[in-house]
């Protein structure tokens, strides 16, 4: 015991970390489509610093693999308002409809955009750009699927991610790779708190950069590791949403965490819905195809939350595939192989290196997967972070991508509508930073703003508890997936919050092994932790007050929607003990009036 | 559909677990003078990926290790390493398929910062000397531009490069002499040099054209057999050198 504790103090006291200073009018958190986009817009107008704890090209963007829809109408007739409507359905009536009016509208802007940068498109044999079926979106108000999702190939995020990282090398963005944000810095001297800046760790050194900066924005994408079966990259930890709100940012919507019905079974890798867009058919452990059951219209093209629990209740009702009964069938065995080989090259490829299945010969086994987070950082559409419902904004305070929630996807996010949320927020949130920062003067930043996160930093490395940081993250994912999922119960969500509460207690004694200063990813995994606990109970606190069931949130104990009581969205407060504080705020109408959601 | 065709041993989550032995090359910049094998033993699945066996040994074992990953299913690019020998990415590789003695160390030709760990920089200015943006000066005004299939056919094979890496590390030339811009470079410029929407190509080949461009590359099929997207990298080379010699694209 003694010696421990010597080596331990030896270690504190050669800590010594070193801080660097930088100044700069615009900060971008994060480099995947949103960061990138948004660094298109803003770079070359004022000072900017992109700072990204991946290189760029390794941003979760280039795994998503469907497709981006926009009205182009291309190969059938189409309107914006088609796609508008659908996405409002498809969110369950909680999106925003003006939002949703604009992203569906700019869509077909930034679709052109996009081309013009130099992304490879799959083509029409007219040499257009070519669109596919894509799970929820329609013609006509729900007469029909309809091709809307342009796309290349099933790499689409792949190709949007290299073409706008091209970009931003011919725009000489200034990019600071394998920096990982771990706090945002507030002047509050002007009587207003504003955007100041943030504080950065370089995995290369252990130092610590603070960036002083009138304007910052995060993108720093989901948090689908708060599951263990999930779509999402090891690095997905909500970083931006957990750094903003344990500085007092509200987060919106948490409760609504989208679950993508077609994950490689035991690993959760995607299989786009552009499988299902080509033909594909979903069938349970007899070989029945239920979907036809469940939405007789667009049947295995029904929207994800749908999709997800049809499977769910085949597996719950013993119609599920494999010695143990949890899984179900995609199955790709009556497509012509030569549209396999063209259109979905990359996921058959999956499901041949992950499970040694031949898809154009047998079925692949699925299973729900954790994928996308609708809620997050509470946006207007101009992308700046708003606090309530009056729309009281941050100055300077900005975010887009996954991480933010304007919101355009309400409770259920529709396939391709995030790829287009990125670019179409993405910029329009760069171009109002820029726009900004020329105005006001840089910031007060108090020398030492580095302070808390040094002091953290040390407490990790002295630190000489008897925890583990995999232990409590594998033991959260784990009630994460059993109990919030999707389908929840006051019990298993009552089970969850206990889960997270003892949780949040162990995580207090956790010690790391590596004392280090050149990536330390224990250090960093370590930070990254107390995100995923934070959201995930963010997450469970919400899911528990909402007592209905609306879009991706199921409740089986409140199987309807409930829209007197509940078509409002929900604010999470973190109190300084984690403790979370619930507030609500109204949603935004428009054309649209909510009804019955049938396919 | 042949639901009986399936070969049920893949799709268990019943599989025993077989324990793999992992040689691994380690340097802590802190602390080392030069690198040092350790070896580690864990419990895995024959179908869990390397990467799993990594996290293992650092979640359960030794938290110092350090290696870069992101995905896990192959499409970030980050975790190319050196197993047996050969330049892989550890999270598409299975125990099953790659043995229980594996022996890890990093990609060679890039300095080592730690463990598995290398440089990339000198990796990623190479690939910016090659221009890798569309350059068109036409305006094509608020409409796309039109490209047959068969011209976005041409070079779609290069458009998969997810910069791991894995090729141009695994170039004999490459070790040889860093200053030869390497395999993903050439790529990366194939991408573009037969985009038929770009009109830089022969800014692209002069670069290429230079004492550390294309001539350097002695054809020695490393860096196909290495590319985790199935690139044929040699293939696209020589259509660069072509291009080159005969002023065409
Ligand atoms: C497998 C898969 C397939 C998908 N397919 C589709 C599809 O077909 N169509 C569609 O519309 N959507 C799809 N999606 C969803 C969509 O891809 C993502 O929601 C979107 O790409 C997120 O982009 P982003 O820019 O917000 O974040 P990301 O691309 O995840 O980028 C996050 C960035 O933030 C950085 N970062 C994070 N934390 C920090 C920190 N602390 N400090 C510094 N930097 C940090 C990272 O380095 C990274 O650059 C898919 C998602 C998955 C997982
Ligand atoms: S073919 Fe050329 S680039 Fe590839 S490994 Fe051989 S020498 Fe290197
Ligand atoms: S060509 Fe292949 S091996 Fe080389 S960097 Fe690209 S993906 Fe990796
Ligand atoms: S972790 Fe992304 S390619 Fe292996």
């Amino acid at each position: 015991m003694l010696k421990n504790f010597t080596i331990v103090r030896f270690h504190a006291k050669l800590y010594t970390v070193k801080v660097h200073y930088h100044s700069y009018d615009a900060v971008i958190v994060g480099a995947g489509g949103a960061g990138l986009r948004a660094a298109i817009e803003v770079a070359g107008k004022v000072r900017t610093a992109v700072i990204t704890k991946l290189y760029p090209t390794r941003s979760h963007t280039g795994a998503a693999q469907g497709g981006m829809c926009a009205a182009l109408a291309n190969v059938e007739e189409d309107y914006w308002e088609w796609h508008a409507f659908d996405t409002v359905k498809g969110g369950d009536y909680l999106g925003d409809q003006p939002a949703i009016d604009i992203m569906c509208r700019e869509a077909i802007d930034a679709v052109i955009d996009l081309e013009h940068f130099g992304m490879p498109f799959s083509r029409t044999p007219e040499g257009r750009i070519d669109q596919r079926r894509f799970g929820g979106h329609t013609r006509n108000h729900g007469e029909a699927p309809v091709r809307r999702s342009c796309y290349a190939a099933d790499r689409t995020g792949h190709m949007i991610l290299q073409t706008l990282y091209q970009q931003c090398v011919a725009h000489e963005v200034n990019f600071f790779n394998e920096f990982q944000v771990f706090d945002v810095l507030f002047d509050e001297s002007g009587g207003q708190k504003r955007a100041a800046g943030v504080v950065a760790y370089e995995l290369a050194t252990g130092d610590l950069h603070v960036f002083v900066s009138k304007g910052v924005l995060f993108a720093t994408g989901g948090y689908g590791k708060i599951f263990r079966i999930s779509s999402n990259a090891h690095t997905l930890t909500g970083d931006g949403l957990g750094v903003l709100y344990r500085r007092g940012i509200p987060m919106q919507d948490l409760e609504f965490y989208q679950f993508h019905p077609t994950g490689i079974y035991g690993f959760g890798i995607l299989l786009s819905e552009a499988a299902r867009g080509e033909g594909g058919i979903l069938r349970n452990g007899l070989g029945e195809r239920f979907m036809e059951r469940v939405a007789p219209t667009v049947k295995d093209l029904a929207p994800r939350d749908m999709v997800s629990r049809a499977i769910h209740a085949e597996i719950r009702e013993g119609r599920g595939a494999g010695t143990d009964k949890d899984f179900v069938y995609l199955d790709l065995t009556h497509l012509p192989p030569e549209q396999i080989d063209a259109k979905l090259p990359d996921i058959t490829d999956f499901a041949r290196t992950y499970l040694g299945i031949e898809p154009k010969t047998q079925p692949i086994p699925i299973q729900p997967t954790a994928h996308y987070a609708m809620g997050g950082i509470p946006t207007n559409v101009e992308g700046e972070v708003v606090l309530d419902g009056k729309g009281t904004v941050v100055p300077g305070l900005y975010a887009a991508g996954e991480c933010a929630c304007v919101s355009v996807h309400g409770a259920n996010r529709l396939g391709t509508n995030s790829l287009l949320d990125i670019v179409v927020f993405g910029r329009r949130g760069g171009r109002a930073m820029a726009e900004y920062v020329k105005g006001v003067d840089h910031p007060e930043v108090p020398r030492g703003a580095e302070a808390e996160v040094r002091d953290r930093i040390e407490r990790f490395k002295a630190a000489s508890g008897g925890e583990k940081v995999p232990a409590i993250r594998t033991e959260l994912q784990q009630t994460m997936t059993e109990n919030a999922s999707v389908v929840r119960t006051a019990e298993s969500l009552r089970a969850a919050h206990a889960k997270i509460d003892e949780l949040v207690e162990r995580y207090h004694s956790i010690a790391i092994d590596d004392k280090g200063e050149v990536f330390n990813y224990d250090l960093v995994e370590a930070v990254e932790l107390s995100h995923l606990l934070d959201l995930a109970k963010g997450l469970v606190v919400g899911a528990e007050a909402r007592q209905e069931s609306r879009g991706a949130h199921w409740r089986d104990d409140f199987p309807t929607r409930d829209d007197v009581n509940w078509m409002k969205h929900s604010l999470a407060h973190r109190g300084d003990d984690g403790d979370v504080r619930l507030e609500y705020k109204p949603v935004i109408g428009g054309r649209y009036e909510p009804m019955e959601r049938k396919y | 559909m042949t639901m009986t065709a399936q070969p049920q041993s893949q799709v268990t989550a019943h599989e025993p677990k077989v324990t793999v032995h992992l040689k691994i090359k380690r340097y802590n910049p802190e602390v080392d003078t030069r690198p040092h094998w350790e070896e580690y033993e864990v419990q895995m699945s024959p179908g869990d990926r390397v990467l799993d066996a990594l996290h293992q040994v650092k979640w359960t074992i030794d938290g110092t290790l350090s290696f870069r990953r992101s995905c896990a299913h192959g499409v970030c690019g980050s975790d190319a390493v050196v197993i047996n020998g050969q330049n892989m990415l550890a999270c598409v590789n299975l125990i099953r398929n790659v043995g229980t003695h594996l022996t890890i160390e990093p990609i060679r030709g890039l300095p080592v910062i730690k463990d598995l760990v290398v440089d990339m920089e000198p990796f990623f200015a190479q690939y910016r000397s090659i221009l890798p943006y569309l350059i068109a000066h036409d305006d094509p005004g608020y409409k796309e531009r039109l490209q047959s299939p068969e011209d976005r056919e041409r070079f779609d094979d290069t458009t998969k490069c997810i910069l791991c890496a894995c090729c141009t590390t695994s170039c004999p030339v490459y070790w040889a002499n860093d200053s030869y811009v390497g395999p993903a470079a050439i790529v990366n410029a194939h991408r573009f040099i037969f985009d038929s929407r770009d009109q830089a190509a022969a800014e692209r080949l002069d670069i290429l054209n230079q004492k550390s461009g294309v001539w350097r590359c002695r054809t020695a099929f490393n860096c196909t057999e290495a590319c985790p997207r199935g690139i044929s990298v040699t293939k696209s080379i020589e259509e660069v050198k072509r291009a080159i010699l005969y002023d065409r694209v």
